[in-house]
C-alpha cells in the first residue's frame, strides 16, 4: 500500500514534526521503499499465530509500594530549555476569549 | 611501556596488580594515545580525561593501601553516546540532546563504577543509534583505523573504532539489530550482544524498546566475559531485566567444544553474500570442524521477512519512544509563539532525516486503518522468526554465520536510509527480534580488511557462545589484530 504525498503530510502533522516539500517528497520515495518490502508480509498465513511484543515471555513485575527518595527537582529542571519558579514554562496554551 | 594501549583488561589487570604499573600511569598512557590517534579516527563527541585521571587516582590508592581490586577496576573504557553518564553531557549524537546532561547514570554505568572503571568519555554513533555507519551522527562521522576512507559500521561505530585503535581498552555500546556486532566486525574486534534482559537497559536512551540491549566491545573474548559479568543482572529499575541467576561467564573459557553440534543457516549465505567473507566463513567451519565441533547446514525459513518485520518494529517504537522529544523538558526547544508549532519547528530542528523517517513510518503504521496490516503483522512474523530459532536449537547448539555479508564499505558508497540500513544487518537483526544473544569475533582478513563471524545461541546461552568463541580465537590467534595508524 503506497503512501501519497499527502499521506505523509498529514503523518508528519500526527508526529507532530514539521516537513519542508523537498523533505515530504523525498521522504515519500524512501518510505514507499520500505513498504514496498513490508508487504511482502502479506503473502504469509499468520492465522492463529500469536503476536510477540517482547524480547523474551517476561510477566508483569510487581513490588510493594514503598517510598524511595528521588531526583531533586533543581536536577531535573536543570535540563530545561526554560525554567520558572520550579516548572517548566511553556508558550502560552490558553486563548484570551 | 609504550604499548599500553594495545593491552586486554585481563593484561592490564595482571600489570596493576603487581604494581608494574598505576592506573594513572595506565590512564596517562591512554589519554596520550587519544590525542595522538583521534585526529585520524574521530571516535568522541566527548573527551572526559579529568573524570579518567579522578577515578584512576581513587583506583591507585586501593593499590597501594593493598586492598583487592576488580578485574576492571583502573581499566579504562568509554561509553556510546546514548548511555546517560551523570553530569556528562549524553547527545545521542543528535543536536536535539546536544547540551543534555543526565542527572544519573545507566545501571550499567553504574556498575562499572563500582567496580572502579576509568572513563575516557563518550563515544560517536549514528543519531538515536539508528545507522550503519557513523555517517547517521549530527556532529561528524568516525573512521575505521583498518582503513580510515571506510566506515567503522554503526551505530556503535565510535566505540568500535575506539577499541580497534587502542583509545580506550573496553567500550560499551547498544545494540537494536546488530549495532554492537557489525561494527566490532568491520573493526576487527569483539562485539557481544547478550539476551534480551540479560543487562539492564535503564538509563540507556530508548529506541526501540523490545529489541534495544546494552553490549560489549573488546579486543577479546575473556574481556568480553568479564565485562559482561560486571553489568549484568536484574535492575528493579529495568522491568524487562530478566530475573536469573548470572553465572561466572569466564567460568567455561578454554573448556573443549568437542561434538558440538553448529548450524549455519543456509539463508544467512545468499547472494548478498561477498565471496571474500564466505571464504573467511569456510575457513572458520574448518577451524571448528578441527575443534571437533560438526557443522552442518540448517535452516531458518522465515529469515527472508526478517527485514521488514524488523523496519516496521523499529519504526512502531521509535515514532512512540521519540514523542518525549518536544522542547518542553529537556533537550533543543525552538522558540516560538504557540504550542503545536515550538512541537513541530523543535522536532524539525532537532531531528536529522533518518531520524525522521523512522518516526513518520511509525506514525502511519501504528495509527487506524494501518495498525493490523503492518504493525501487528509483524508482531506475528516475529513469533514465526522466534519459532524457526526454537526449531533449529533442538538439533544444534549453537549457529554460526556471517557478521555482515560485505566488509566495511565507503564513506557515502551507500545510502544512509532506512532499507540500505536494515539491508546491511540481515545476518544480525534476526537475534533482536528472537531476543537471542550472539557474539561477533574476527574471523580473519580480506584484502586487509577484518571479517567477523558470528555465533547465535538461545537465550541465555552466554557462557556457551563465550566458550565456543574463546575456542575459535585460541584456534586462529585472529585476536587483537590492531591497526597501524602511524602514530
Amino acid at each position: 500500500m503506497a503512501l501519497s504525498i499527502a499521506r505523509v503530510e498529514q503523518v508528519a502533522m500526527l508526529a507532530q514534526l514539521a516537513l519542508t516539500e523537498a523533505e515530504r517528497e523525498q521522504v515519500t520515495g524512501q518510505l514507499n521503499a520500505v513498504l514496498a518490502e513490508a508487504d511482502r508480509l502479506q503473502a504469509l498465513d499468520t492465522t492463529g499465530v500469536p503476536p510477540m511484543i517482547y524480547g523474551l515471555p517476561l510477566r508483569n513485575v510487581f513490588r510493594e509500594d514503598g517510598v524511595e527518595p528521588s531526583m531533586a527537582r533543581e536536577q531535573i529542571l536543570a535540563n530545561a530549555p526554560v525554567a520558572e519558579d520550579g516548572f517548566f514554562r511553556v508558550p502560552r496554551i490558553l486563548l484570551d476569549d | 611501556m609504550n604499548d599500553l594501549h594495545t593491552k586486554t583488561a585481563h593484561e592490564l589487570h595482571g600489570l596493576l596488580g603487581k604494581k608494574a604499573i598505576s592506573a594513572t600511569e595506565l590512564t596517562r598512557a591512554l589519554i596520550e594515545r587519544n590525542q595522538a590517534a583521534e585526529p585520524l579516527v574521530q571516535a568522541f563527541i566527548t573527551p572526559t580525561p579529568e573524570i579518567a585521571l579522578a577515578e584512576a587516582t581513587r583506583v591507585d590508592a586501593r593499590l597501594h593501601a593493598g586492598e583487592p581490586v576488580t578485574p576492571l577496576a583502573g581499566v579504562p573504557l568509554a561509553y556510546k553516546d546514548n548511555i546517560c553518564t551523570a553530569g556528562v553531557r549524553t547527545t545521542c549524537a543528535s543536536k536535539m540532546l546536544a547540551n543534555f546532561v543526565p542527572p544519573y547514570d545507566a545501571t550499567a554505568v553504574a556498575k562499572l563504577k563500582a567496580t572502579g572503571a576509568v572513563m575516557l568519555g563518550k563515544l560517536n554513533m549514528d543519531e538515536f543509534a539508528l545507522g550503519a555507519s557513523t555517517e547517521n551522527s549530527a556532529f561528524f562521522p568516525s573512521r575505521n583505523p583498518w582503513d580510515r576512507n571506510r566506515v567503522p559500521g554503526g551505530s556503535s561505530g565510535g566505540a568500535a573504532a575506539a577499541v580497534a585503535a587502542g583509545e580506550v581498552v573496553y567500550a560499551l555500546g547498544s545494540d537494536t539489530g546488530g549495532s554492537v556486532r557489525q561494527p566490532a566486525a568491520f573493526c576487527g574486534i569483539v562485539g557481544l550482544k547478550p539476551t534480551y534482559g540479560a543487562v539492564s537497559r535503564y538509563g540507556v536512551v530508548s529506541v526501540a524498546s523490545s529489541l534495544d540491549q546494552v553490549g560489549t566491545l573488546t579486543r577479546d573474548v575473556r574481556d568480553c566475559a568479564l565485562v559482561l559479568n560486571a553489568i549484568c543482572g536484574q535492575d528493579p529499575l529495568d522491568s524487562t531485566s530478566a530475573p536469573v541467576e548470572h553465572p561466572d561467564y569466564t567460568a567455561l573459557l578454554g573448556q573443549p567444544v568437542t561434538g558440538w553440534r553448529i548450524g549455519i543457516p543456509k539463508e544467512y549465505l545468499g547472494a548478498e553474500l561477498d565471496p571474500q567473507v564466505r571464504a573467511i566463513l569456510e575457513n572458520a567451519v574448518k577451524v571448528l570442524t578441527g575443534l571437533g565441533a560438526e557443522v552442518a547446514e540448517c535452516s531458518l525459513p522465515h529469515t527472508e521477512y526478517s527485514l521488514p518485520v524488523y523496519s516496521l518494529i523499529t519504526a512502531a517504537e521509535v515514532s512512540s519512544n521519540l514523542a518525549r522529544y518536544d522542547g518542553v523538558r529537556f533537550g533543543l526547544r525552538v522558540e516560538e509563539a504557540d504550542l503545536e508549532t515550538m512541537f513541530r519547528k523543535t522536532r524539525a530542528a532537532g531531528f536529522g532525516p533518518e531520524v525522521k523517517r523512522r518516526i513518520l513510518l511509525g506514525t502511519h503504521i501504528l495509527s487506524a486503518g494501518y495498525y493490523e496490516a503492518y504493525y501487528l503483522e509483524a508482531l506475528k512474523v516475529r513469533t514465526l522468526i522466534r519459532r524457526d530459532f526454537d526449531q533449529v536449537f533442538r538439533r544444534f547448539d549453537l549457529l554460526l554465520s556471517p557478521t555482515s555479508p560485505t566488509v566495511a564499505f565507503k564513506f557515502g558508497e551507500r545510502s544512509t536510509d532506512t532499507l540500505e540500513t536494515d539491508r546491511s544487518g540481515v545476518y544480525t537483526l534476526a537475534a533482536n527480534l528472537a531476543g537471542i544473544p550472539a557474539i561477533s569475533v574476527n574471523g580473519g582478513f580480506a584484502a586487509g580488511l577484518p571479517v567477523g563471524v558470528q555465533f547465535m545461541g538461545k537465550p541465555f546461552a552466554e557462557p556457551q557462545l563465550l566458550q565456543v568463541a574463546y575456542a575459535f580465537e585460541q584456534a586462529t590467534q585472529g585476536h587483537r589484530p590492531l591497526p597501524d595508524l602511524g602514530v
